[in-house]
């Protein structure tokens, strides 16, 4: 499986982190064989991006995830996801990422290969470069396997900005998809609660969905943020505490995978409060929603995109009016969920 | 104090039955329960079941409901 | 979902709720709702705001977790510490404080505790890690006591010899005769908690209704089923009666579970036992029995649970027993918070303090 020299160990070493000759052939060998491009190629000690026409983004994320393989996706697809989406939201189409490896040793070389190989189609479905990157490897038990840390460099769509100042009474809430998927398909493939349940992980990169939008209605698109780790009532908090303002969601419309919800039943979890690594929250003016919405549905990602509740006037923060017609809060929780008793 | 969950029995083997919500599964013990057949409706807790769970009885919610909703109307009017 | 959907349908909730509002007396009906299921269900649906004025719900001591003494909280913190042992529990465990940490704090130093789901769970780690000591931190009512009893059972049938099991279970019906007795909290009707009755039934609540006169109504956990028993006990109260009903005849049958209580019956054995806030409630917990001494984590490891009532400004007491709605205590929302609880109740999920917090109680 492993290639050419490099297999003279089918496992990483401490000495492939060293920047000997182990390096430079599991550069040369394996890593290479996933990223070529012509920034890469002459590895640099950076990558040559050239003149870049636009308003410049530039964020940075970090990957640990336990599995490194869950259903739906895996580490190297998430490390690309979570960092274009991150792009995506504020504006911006990603054009280069870099790709920091943190290797245990001992990791076998045909699983990092296999999160390559899932950063290579990522990145071709997402449209970014990988233009530069780093290896290091830690002892045995220092690491988890593998960690990959991103940064991404986008251009953004030509005059638009994320703007919370400008959300007013009126607008409404979008949410391009169901909850929850990302946490509970990573949760069952970890085995430790011995359940099954059939839900693949949504990481996928959100731009092609969402930027066409900003194209279309402009400002009216007042800002979009992708609710990751604790998920749409944490995100969704933030939004309101950054744009002052009071957000009432409606639980009827907000898209749940049957399957999600027979886990949370099981466990006593909030949908509300798991991770997604494919979906994105926007604040739209009420006159361009509904077309928002239409434009959402007819992308793959985005067919079970609904508005799932309305800025209104009164204190910030977030609520909901429930299934039953009553009103609560929906506050920032303590940390993870946990399966519960009571 | 007590979560609990119905859930629906889709294989047993001994004193364990795969219990399904959803399309969720898991393990469940029926060592507290009496009678349980491949096809029933259970109420898990903490990975027991601990009740059966049938359509009559689901009824009879309805029908105090439905007692409910007609006592008194005629105060109202 | 089935068992679920049809006990949210909003036309229903919509209606019922009508209903209580034009039957509802001024002032409104005193209601405590025992269970901490119930209370977390009210909130997380919107039904307190949706029924306030109209019946007053008071939450009582129905959440496990809250109940549980500090002191128990020390003894699993030190069992963890000593080499060798794993603790197991329920997730709700992990964030409640004792005198002076709590299982996460300890756990980031070092001990090693495992959230499980079920306590058989614990028993099959038990057998596969056999150079290991399990603790299953075993808190309950009557609905968990059984399947703490079962994960008993079965860790004595498989022969494990490194499995015990630190035991804080109690009792509710006797925690709601003492409230029934106190004059300050004035109960005029008790939602009955579903899940413990689905294992003792309902005639332990007639002496409730006969002696104190206090109408009870076993209920469920869905907005529907909550809703039921509410009109069920204003029409009863109408009716200047006090007498024991089912509302949530799909899970509870009047019997209740005999199997399940014969395990009980089987593992444990009565004591007085102390409850968080509250105080001693002679006969309200259940305690290993001497035939199963060995899984008895305190016996075993000599780590003894000490109760002690806190000398705290925290007034969780008062609000496990209904006397005061979380706001009125001085340190709600202010000292005390979901990420530094100080008291139980702003703990778990379902603990009144935290549900007020998390849910907004009388939120407009």
């Amino acid at each position: 499986m492993t290639a050419g020299k490099a297999s003279a160990t089918d496992r990483i070493l401490l000495s492939h982190g060293e920047g000997g000759k182990r390096t430079r052939e599991l550069i040369g060998t394996v890593i290479s064989r996933y990223f070529s491009n012509p920034v890469l190629a002459p590895f640099f000690d950076s990558g040559l991006l050239g003149r870049i026409d636009g308003e410049i983004a530039f964020t940075t994320d970090g990957h640990v995830v336990s599995p490194a393989f869950f259903p739906g996706g895996d580490i190297g697809r998430l490390a690309v996801c979570g960092t274009v989406n991150d792009l995506a939201v504020c504006g911006a189409r990603g054009i280069a990422i870099s790709c920091g490896l943190v290797l245990e040793e001992g990791l076998p070389i045909e699983t990092l290969e296999r999160a390559l190989a899932a950063m290579r189609d990522a990145a071709a479905e997402a449209g970014v470069l990988v233009a530069c990157g780093d290896t290091k490897v830690v002892e045995k038990g220092k690491g988890d396997g593998i960690f990959i840390t991103t940064a991404g460099v986008g251009v953004m769509v030509d005059g638009w900005r994320p703007s919370p100042e400008a959300v007013r009474p009126g607008d409404r809430i979008l949410l391009t998809g169901t909850m929850g998927d990302h946490y509970v398909a990573v949760l069952v493939a970890r085995q430790r609660l011995s359940l099954s349940a059939p839900v693949l992980s949504d990481v996928a990169p959100v731009g092609g969905m969402i930027l066409p939008l900003l194209e279309r209605f402009g400002s009216r698109v007042r800002f979009m943020r992708d609710p990751t780790r604790g998920g749409v009532g944490v995100t969704l908090n933030e939004m309101a505490s950054s744009a002052k303002a009071r957000f009432v969601l409606d639980e009827e419309r907000l898209p749940v995978r049957e399957s999600v919800r027979g886990v949370c039943e099981i466990l006593g979890f909030d949908p509300l409060y798991l991770a997604n690594e494919g979906k994105a929250l926007l604040i739209v003016d009420p006159s361009a929603a509904e077309d928002a919405l239409a434009a959402l549905r007819e992308h793959p990602l985005g067919r079970e995109a609904a508005i799932v509740g309305t800025v209104e006037e009164g204190a910030p923060g977030v609520r909901m009016r429930t299934l039953a017609g009553g009103l609560r809060a929906v506050d920032y929780p303590v940390g993870d969920q946990l399966p519960r008793i009571c | 104090m007590c979560l609990a969950i119905p859930a629906k029995v889709l294989s047993i083997e001994g004193d364990n039955a795969m219990i399904e919500l959803g399309g969720t599964q898991r393990e469940a013990s029926l060592m507290l329960l009496e009678g349980v057949s491949v096809g029933d409706w259970v109420i898990v807790h903490a990975g027991f079941a601990i009740e059966k769970l049938s359509e009559e009885d689901a009824a009879q919610t309805f029908a105090l409901l439905k007692e409910i909703m007609e006592s008194g109307s005629d105060e109202v009017h | 979902m089935k068992f679920i959907d049809e006990f949210r349908d909003p036309a229903a909730v919509r209606a019922l709720v009508e209903k209580i509002r034009r039957d509802a007396g001024d002032p409104p009906m005193r209601l405590m709702e025992v269970c901490g299921t119930h209370t977390a269900s009210i909130a997380r649906s919107g039904l307190r705001s949706l029924l306030s004025g109209a019946v007053s719900l008071v939450s009582g001591p129905g959440c496990p977790v809250c109940v549980t003494p500090d002191g128990y909280v020390d003894a699993a913190i030190a069992l963890g510490h000593k080499p060798g042992i794993t603790l197991t529990s329920f997730g709700d465990m992990l964030r409640v404080p004792g005198k002076r940490s709590t299982l996460e704090k300890e756990r980031a130093k070092g001990i090693d505790v495992r959230v499980v789901y079920s306590p058989l769970d614990a028993v099959a780690l038990a057998a596969a890690e056999p150079d290991r000591e399990i603790v299953f931190l075993g808190v309950g009512f009557e609905t968990t006591a059984p399947a703490i009893g079962g994960a008993i059972r079965t860790a004595s049938d498989r022969k494990l010899k490194n499995f015990s099991v630190l035991p804080s279970v109690r009792t509710i019906p006797e925690a709601m005769a003492i409230l029934a007795r106190d004059p300050e909290i004035r109960i005029e009707g008790f939602l009955c908690p579903g899940h413990v009755s689905v294992v003792i039934g309902t005639q332990p609540y007639e002496e409730l209704a006969s002696k104190h006169h206090i109408p009870c109504v076993v209920c469920g956990f869905e907005p529907l089923d909550i809703l039921l028993a509410v009109s069920m006990l204003l029409r009863q109260k109408k009716e200047g009666a006090a007498r024991v009903e089912n509302a949530y005849p799909r899970g509870v049958a009047p019997e209740g579970n005999r199997k399940a209580r014969e395990v009980i019956a089987e593992v444990f054995a009565p004591c007085d036992t102390g409850w968080r806030g509250i105080g001693v409630i002679p006969g309200s917990g259940l305690r290993i029995s001497d035939r199963y001494a060995a899984f008895d984590a305190e016996r075993k490891h000599g780590v003894p649970v000490i109760f002690a009532m806190e000398d705290t400004p925290c007034r969780c007491g008062d609000v496990l027993k209904g006397k005061i709605l979380p706001p009125e205590c001085p340190l709600f929302g202010k000292a005390c918070v979901p990420e530094e609880p100080v008291g139980p109740c702003m703990v778990s999920t379902e603990g009144t303090c935290a549900a007020y917090y998390k849910y907004g109680g009388g939120l407009r």
